[in-house]
């Protein structure tokens, strides 16, 4: 018997013309017309952990893939390699939290999410420790399938009283994030870009610099607002210049920390006479940036005309990145063209 | 020799008093609140005898003093047990015991650190304790501080996986300051521990892992002495174990003859009628 959950499996394929490899991470990013910075998190790291003893590194077998192997390699006498053991991985973070320690916990967003909720939950959060959960591929940057795709990470730690939530567009996010999290006394959950990460956020706003529960405007709009968190705000001002050549002026509130939320300038900007707002983020429509914001502003009375961009509720396909970002709406052209359909 | 090894390292009281009171703490709280986890307090009280008044060093008005020995409980809904002994190390306030599970309480049914001083973790999502031990001893270790973390834990978490994580991790890390006790009632909520996740063999399980792994009678007072001392002197750079096999309900002879006793069901009248049988086996 086939269930009609897998009927799909049977039908054969061809070998399609032009050849799209699977990306296993999302190294495209760095190609789409930004300089890159390798590795920012791993390197900012190391220059905070030079001043402050109290930082140390441990890994579930992931070092290499969340660049904390640059922490490791710098520091290897304050780096703990935990084996594939999540449950783990936390458990011993909040025992080094409990003894004084800042430790910096990396590994997939899934795996902490699903697999060591309980123990983030009980040994961590419920005891606010002061431990920085730094997770890779966040949302739909993978295209191995939903094993490897966290698009509902941001909705399990919303849940999560005292966690403060970060996701960050580009380099320059990830490197100001670092000092930020060690500063917050308390948990943080952090959406890693690793390997060559883009910088994005400079080149439109020279002087924008990351800031622990704050939004910040990259771009003015009289059209259009885009409130957006995480590589979706790089989509929204690559498809705001798009745009702009259609003569429909889009602005940019760029919003990297989803807990707490900066609730009164996104009231603020959401406020400003007549513009469609748009939340887009890297994750499921349900429980995450959009529904956050559309709470704010209704409960506040705001009402503009509202619009989400963000992932189905779905299990995704697997596949290349660049197919996967057009197909769930995604890409520069996606987000483009749904803005313009909804004017 | 008996006589000698028997007595509390801090004071003239013996360990047969300490876990005794421990036992009638215990007694007076679940009648507070007509019910509690009496059979595993009246099981554990003598291990709790012997880490707090033969083992363990601490300092009663200062319970987060930097160079204590480390105590988790790792099984939040024993805190009934632990309360008993934090009062009976007078970290607690034996005048709170009438809080017990009220509200507002420090002490309240299962274990939380932010509520209760010399309560070092939150307790019962069960599994969580030997996790954060590893990563406590860890920290000692960087810190050059030379003391135990105790981890108790049950039996039943010896089903969850997240506590092999932390056996391996433990191993691997060498971890000589930490001492795990796991008591071995063979209770759970749904019937004896051995019938439900092939628990068996246990101190050759954890030496097959790597750990120096002691077997005992856990209402032994003598035998919890030698152990926890063997525990603490032992030289190899290995974490330690010990497995104590305990009687639920120890002490109270109409209780320990209940069957199905993971959460014993006292009467009212009854809660009495065990401190009178207690009363009768109090030691000198």
């Amino acid at each position: 018997m086939t269930l009609a959950s897998m009927a799909r499996k049977y039908e054969p394929r061809k070998v399609p013309e032009t050849k799209v490899a699977t990306s296993a991470m999302i190294a495209s990013l760095a190609a789409e017309g930004y300089e890159a910075q390798p590795a920012p998190f791993g390197h900012a790291l190391v220059d905070l952990a030079k001043k402050d003893p109290r930082i140390v590194g441990l890994s579930a077998d992931l070092s290499k893939y969340t660049d904390l192997h640059i922490f490791a390699n710098a520091m290897p006498d304050r780096f703990y390699q935990m084996g594939m053991a999540e449950q783990l991985l936390f458990s011993a973070a909040a025992g080094l939290a409990r003894e004084g320690f800042i430790p910096f916990a990396t590994t997939y967003a899934v795996f902490a999410s699903r697999r060591a909720y309980d123990f983030i939950a009980m040994a961590i959060a419920e005891e606010n420790l002061p431990v920085k959960i730094a997770c890779a591929l966040p949302g739909l940057t993978t295209g191995y399938g939903p094993s490897h795709q966290a698009t509902e990470d941001l909705a399990i730690f919303r849940g999560l009283p005292n966690m403060v939530i970060i996701d960050p567009c580009d380099a320059c996010d990830v490197a100001g994030m670092v000092p930020a999290m060690v500063a917050h006394d308390g948990p943080v959950y952090a959406r890693l870009l690793r390997g060559k990460v883009p910088t994005v956020l400079t080149r439109h706003k020279p002087d924008y610099k990351f800031q622990l529960g704050k939004a910040q405007t990259i771009r003015e709009g009289r059209d259009v607002l885009v409130i957006a968190s995480g590589i979706m705000t790089m989509r929204a001002l690559d498809a705001a210049e798009k745009l702009a050549a259609g003569n429909v002026d889009v602005g940019v509130l760029h919003v990297p920390t989803i807990k707490p939320l900066d609730v009164e300038t996104i009231r603020a900007e959401a406020a400003k006479g007549g513009r469609l707002v748009v939340t887009a983020e890297n994750h499921t429509v349900n429980g995450g940036l959009g529904e956050a914001v559309a709470r704010t502003l209704l409960t506040d009375g705001i009402a503009p005309r509202f619009r989400m961009i963000g992932l189905p509720d779905a299990f995704l396909e697997a596949g290349a990145l660049p197919t996967l970002h057009d197909m769930y709406g995604l890409s520069v052209d996606k987000v483009a063209e749904q803005i313009k359909g909804w004017l | 020799m008996t006589a000698e090894i028997r007595f509390d390292a801090r004071s003239n009281i013996s360990l047969d008093l300490r876990a005794w009171n421990i036992r009638r703490k215990a007694l007076l709280m679940g009648e507070v609140q007509g019910q509690g986890y009496i059979g595993q307090a009246l099981g554990v009280a003598d291990v709790l005898a012997t880490s707090y008044f033969h083992a363990m060093d601490y300092r009663s008005e200062d319970p987060e003093w930097e160079g204590r020995d480390r105590f988790l409980l790792s099984i939040g809904h024993y805190a009934i047990a632990l309360y008993a002994a934090l009062m009976e190390a007078d970290i607690l306030p034996e005048g709170e015991l009438a809080t017990y599970g009220m509200d507002d309480s420090r002490m309240p049914m299962s274990g939380m650190a932010s509520y209760t001083p010399g309560m070092e973790i939150t307790g019962g999502s069960l599994g969580h304790g030997l996790g954060i031990a590893v990563g406590m001893a860890m920290g000692l270790k960087r810190k050059q501080n030379p003391a135990f973390v105790y981890n108790l834990m049950s039996d039943g978490e010896l089903g969850e996986g997240s506590t092999w994580e932390a056996v391996m991790s433990a191993t691997q890390w060498k971890l000589d300051n930490l001492i795990c006790i796991v008591d071995f009632n063979n209770q759970q909520a749904d019937g004896p521990s051995r019938d439900a996740l092939a628990v068996g063999a246990e101190a050759p399980k954890w030496e097959a892992f790597g750990w120096h792994a002691q077997e005992v009678d856990g209402n032994d007072l003598d035998a919890l002495v030698a152990a926890f001392d063997a525990a603490r002197d032992l030289k190899d750079a290995k974490p330690r174990v010990i497995i104590c096999n305990t009687k639920m309900c120890n002490g109270v002879d109409f209780l320990e003859a209940r069957e199905s006793n993971h959460f014993v069901r006292v009467e009212a009248d009854e809660w009495s009628k065990a401190l009178a049988v207690l009363e009768e086996e109090k030691p000198q």
